[in-house]
């Protein structure tokens, strides 16, 4: 790990005001993704702003339609919450599912964001559930958010408050680990949304996208067997050691199947 | 007296405190005053020429001390402990090893500067300023392909990369016997590369004394002697009464420290050269480049059967991959750890084995826990398997019809090993029994009921340890005698110290040796402290790796016993004014025997010290006893594994939900050390055959498994709940009885776990499969099978 510059603010519009006067700044959370690669050198930032001091950034919520979980609340928190355990259970049991029990009581699902690893669980939750992300500047909606491997809408100095996600009439996450790293292989959020349903894949390739050929088929037929008739083209998923593309286009149906009858 | 603490009680482990408590000392821990920090450049290319270093930036960097290259370096190279005969008569070949690269890298990895510095982060900080020029050159990976024509070359004296080309057997026997076969069974397999990973990561602490001239180092081995020996005889030049090295508190080892690596030469070399204590501790990724690596062969083999399915002949040809160099004790592995053990605990009356080494870049491979033992049961039992299902015959059957019988011992197997003792046939039906094994099938229609494929399997293994009979070793290659030693302090008051050249990482010792000796003197457990790891307190002794500690490393302690009770019972026979024939020791008391006359062993002690009333002419006072025992044969622990799988077709993932173990270790000490040694072998055995595999990308030779991301490590929840028992036959040569236990998970389980996953996908049309048996694999052979889930 090189040397760096620490802030630790208590309140947003001081850690954006040491944002923009830093040369190289890099905004901390939990800290899950960026202190691995603080100490495996890939990135050396001039300073760190840790959001860890900001009082409002924590905390769940019921808000009129739904819950609204502050950007720093812990994986573990949510997993824990009775709120969220009543009004979106699937969002509980996802957030249990998400690495093991130290990075669930130190990750943060505003850090889970921002990073938008293209393996990692919440983002499919986000998407399944056409959450909205809030941030200092605006609410931006899911489908919008998620813009590719680590990449995601955010723009410079901007940070995530809040995720504000409605009630589902019902939904489920199922997850295929990588046997070693644990992350998703592949990971299916389904929902049944007021606005029909959707189907958020993650684990697959560049980053958490929607089968809209599972949601065509669900919404027709919101059966396991309609789900899992439908077969995804390979071409569109990435192989590595643990699953090649089409081992990987055969596990989102089989998940989906899965979440459907766990619905 | 001793029946809730001696030979037989489980007895909780006395090191656990310190362990669970994080209050034992590791290397990490030792720190000593003055101490600098070592970094170690390592060559990110797998081959590459070096055609210039530049380290002057580095040098100028803040806190660093020195910056030293192979330019630098004026010893000796790392030796290999272990040498090998071709067929033709020539010796293995054996390149150079130096602990700094001069002009050539050969693994990603291999060292290329030693950084010293006042802190840690400050020599990391320097390496970054190191310019290495490379010439990244073709690398070879592929065990397979290693040795074919045109295949880059890792040492210009080894041509087509070929260590050495060796046999064993009666190859004209074998050809015979395959002349007159009713049916030979023929099998390919890979046997995986696995990456060791102990807990505790390497560490080495180097400390020169200049007002002494003594040398001092502190690192994480399973045998502080014979790094003494080799570093200091081989390497440094550094005599043996001027080096002193400490293993203290080590975090596992699975032999992978049981090596002489470079960065120990180098904190020791350099510690001398700035004047300067020198740490270094690897961080796990280095860890993951730099231990030695384990199993990676290729084999092929055939085995020729009578009509009954009796064997007559087994042929095997075995390609092993050696890495860049020859890692400590490399050769005897793949040779005479893995092909004597060919004939398992099968009758096959002739067997030919050959066995060809490779180079390649890649780290070094060595002994890992089983070492060649796991490969060779792994073929034998994978082959036996796929013998039955070619004679259609059941699987156990086949082997009860070729066991050797209980009352066939001492038995000369066709590939030079004398067995003393088994049972065969006990842990086998023993193993039936708890297993549920008669009602499987209904388990597997169970199963199908849910949509599951239900698969059981079975290995029936046996596998040599106790090493080592010295002169036996020594005809085979060995450059080392392999006897162990114990010393035992009795002091005045009669309590006792036990010095053994034994090494304890995780085996317990300091429970398990103090029940021996406690049991044999008769004196309370608490009475006892277990000294190990420093070769300034003990006896030279060999260290502890291929389960020997109790069979070897205890027996030299019943030896030292046995001189304490004769000298201990002169001395009673003085106090009790009897003759010493008729005094006798039981129960930590003398006895003169038909009377009530009676000392106990404390009071002998005293007397021992305090000689006032002593046989001063016929003895000398104090009483402290030291043995070396060198055993006579091999041990041959060995029994039945049986596995049962669930296969979930859909996703390819299996699910261990049974596993039965049935060992005959021998004599057993203490039952839950001996169980806890099992359970962790079984999690290292089925991590093999389900998730642990170590890649290289084979163009560029760059580690694509370097860290937990990509590389599996067995969890608690891949595994189920053991059930495991011991049967025990004795071991008929060494006075405890005992076989060893440290590696018998890790060898029976493997082909047991594939045995299952084959069986459980045999309704498909399924017969092979290899390690593994990852989701992704097993998945693919069930969409590419030649029967489709609804049809089976």
């Amino acid at each position: 790990m090189h040397n760096f510059n620490y802030h630790r603010p208590n309140n947003v519009a001081d850690a954006v005001t040491a944002l923009g006067g830093a040369g190289d700044g890099k905004i901390i959370a939990g800290g899950m993704t960026l202190v691995p690669t603080l100490k495996q050198r890939l990135a050396a930032p001039s300073d760190l702003i840790d959001l860890n001091g900001i009082a409002d950034l924590k905390g769940i919520k019921a808000e009129s339609d739904g819950i609204t979980i502050g950007a720093m609340t812990r994986h573990a928190e949510v997993a824990a919450s009775s709120l969220v355990k009543s009004a979106i259970p699937a969002l509980a049991e996802l957030a249990e599912l998400i690495g093991d029990r130290q990075v669930r009581n130190r990750g943060t699902i505003g850090g889970s964001l921002a990073n938008n690893d293209p393996a990692a669980d919440y983002p499919a939750a986000i998407l399944g559930l056409g959450a909205t992300v809030r941030t200092n500047k605006r609410e931006i909606a899911a489908d919008d958010f998620f813009q590719g491997l680590f990449e995601t809408a955010l723009e410079e100095g901007e940070i995530i408050t809040a995720v504000h996600f409605p009630k589902p009439e019902k939904a489920a996450y199922r997850k295929f680990a990588q046997p070693a790293s644990r992350f998703a292989l592949i990971g299916v959020f389904v929902a049944k949304t007021k606005g029909g349903i959707r189907v958020a894949v993650t684990g697959g390739g560049n980053g958490v996208f929607r089968a809209t050929d599972i949601e065509t088929a669900l919404a027709a037929n919101f059966t396991p067997a309609a789900a899992k008739g439908v077969k995804l083209d390979p071409a569109d998923f990435n192989g590595d050691l643990h699953g090649t593309p089409e081992y990987r286009a055969a596990l989102v149906s089989t998940m989906a199947a899965r979440a459907v009858e766990a619905c | 007296m001793t029946t809730e603490t001696g030979i037989g009680a489980a007895v909780k482990r006395r090191e656990d405190f310190r362990f669970l408590t994080g209050r034992g000392t590791y290397t990490d821990d030792i720190n000593r005053p003055h101490q600098a920090y070592g970094y170690i450049l390592r060559s990110p290319y797998a081959a590459a020429q070096i055609t210039g270093i530049d380290t002057s930036k580095a040098k100028a960097a803040p806190g660093v001390i020195a910056v030293l290259t192979g330019a630098d370096y004026d010893k000796g190279g790392l030796p290999c402990g272990w040498q090998i005969h071709s067929k033709d008569g020539s010796p293995m070949i054996e390149p150079a090893h130096p602990p700094l690269c001069k002009d050539q890298v050969r693994h990603v990895g291999d060292q290329v500067a030693l950084v010293v510095a006042e802190t840690y982060a400050e020599a990391k900080d320097a390496a970054e300023l190191i310019e290495v020029d490379y010439k990244e050159l073709p690398a070879i990976i592929s065990t397979a392909k290693a040795s074919e024509d045109g295949a880059p070359q890792v040492w210009p004296e080894a041509k087509n990369n070929i260590c050495f080309d060796w046999h064993i057997g009666d190859k004209a026997a074998t050809d015979a016997a395959f002349a007159k076969a009713h049916h030979v069974t023929k099998i390919d397999l890979v046997n995986q590369r696995l990456i060791p990973n102990a807990m505790e990561p390497r560490s080495a602490v180097g400390d020169y004394d200049r007002a002494t001239g003594d040398y001092t180092l502190y690192t994480t081995s399973q045998n502080p002697h014979v790094i003494r020996l080799l570093m200091g005889a081989f390497v440094l030049q550094i005599p043996e009464h001027k080096l002193r090295v400490v293993a203290p508190d080590v975090g596992g080892g699975f032999g992978s420290k049981i090596f002489h690596y470079a960065e120990e030469a180098l904190v020791t070399w350099a510690s001398g050269k700035v004047g300067r204590p020198i740490k270094w501790t690897a961080e796990r990724s280095e860890a993951f480049i730099s231990d030695a690596q384990g199993r990676d062969h290729v084999s092929h083999a055939e085995l020729a059967m009578d009509k009954d399915g009796k064997f007559l002949g087994l042929r095997v040809n075995t390609i092993a991959n050696m890495g860049a160099y020859l890692s400590t004790f490399a050769p005897c592995v793949p040779t005479y750890l893995h092909a004597t053990l060919l004939a398992g605990v099968y009758t096959t009356p002739a067997i030919y084995a050959e066995v060809k080494a490779v180079f390649t870049h890649t780290v070094p491979v060595d002994a890992y826990r089983g070492a060649g033992r796991p490969e060779a049961t792994y073929l034998l039992e994978r082959l036996v398997a796929k013998a039955a299902r070619d004679m259609q015959m059941d699987q156990v059957e086949i082997r009860r019809r070729n066991f050797i019988p209980k009352d066939a011992f001492p038995y000369q197997t066709p590939v030079a090993l004398q067995y003393d003792s088994g049972d065969y046939e006990a842990t086998l039906d023993l193993a039936l029994q708890m297993s549920k094994w008669a009602d499987f099938e209904n388990r597997r229609a169970e199963a199908a009921k849910r949509g599951k494929l239900r698969g059981i399997g079975i290995s029936t293994y046996l596998e040599a340890c106790g090493i080592a009979p010295s002169a036996v070793v020594g005809s085979l290659g060995a450059r080392a005698g392999l006897y162990e030693t114990g010393s035992i302090r009795v002091h005045p008051t009669g309590s006792v110290t036990v010095f053994t050249g034994s090494h304890s990482h995780g085996q317990g010792h300091e429970t398990t040796f103090a029940q021996l000796v406690s049991d044999g003197l008769g004196i309370p457990l608490e009475n006892v402290e277990v000294v190990h790891g420093d070769t300034a307190k003990i006896p030279f002794g060999m260290g502890t790796y291929g389960s020997r500690s109790l069979a070897v490393g205890g027996s030299a302690l019943v030896k030292a016993m046995d001189k304490i009770i004769a000298k201990a019972t002169k001395i009673a026979a003085h106090l009790m004014e009897a003759a010493a024939s008729d005094v006798e020791f039981k129960d930590g008391n003398f006895t003169v025997k038909g009377t009530d006359k009676s000392i106990p062993f404390g009071q002998v002690a005293l007397t021992a010290y305090v000689p006032h009333n002593y046989p001063i002419t016929e003895l000398e006072p104090g009483l402290e006893e030291t043995a070396f025992y060198d055993p006579l044969n091999f041990t041959y622990p060995g029994g039945t594994h049986i596995c049962e799988v669930e296969i979930d077709p859909e996703t390819g993932i299996t699910q261990v939900v049974n596993f039965t173990a049935v060992d005959d270790v021998g004599r057993v000490i203490n039952p839950m050390i001996v169980e806890g040694q099992v359970h962790g072998g079984l999690a290292q055995g089925i991590g093999q055959a389900l998730l642990e595999r170590c890649v290289y990308d084979e163009d560029s030779g760059q580690l694509l498994t370097g860290s937990y991301m990509d590389y599996t490590m067995p969890r608690a929840d891949d595994l189920p709940s053991f059930q495991v028992a011991t049967h025990g036959t004795m071991c008929t040569h060494n006075p405890i009885g005992a076989k060893g236990v440290g590696e018998v998970g890790a060898i029976g389980s493997p082909p047991a776990v594939i045995n299952a996953v084959i069986d459980a996908l045999a309704p498909l049309g399924i017969e092979d499969m290899s390690m593994p048996a990852t989701p992704l694999k097993v998945w693919q052979a069930i969409q590419s099978a030649p029967k489709k889930m609804s049809a089976a």
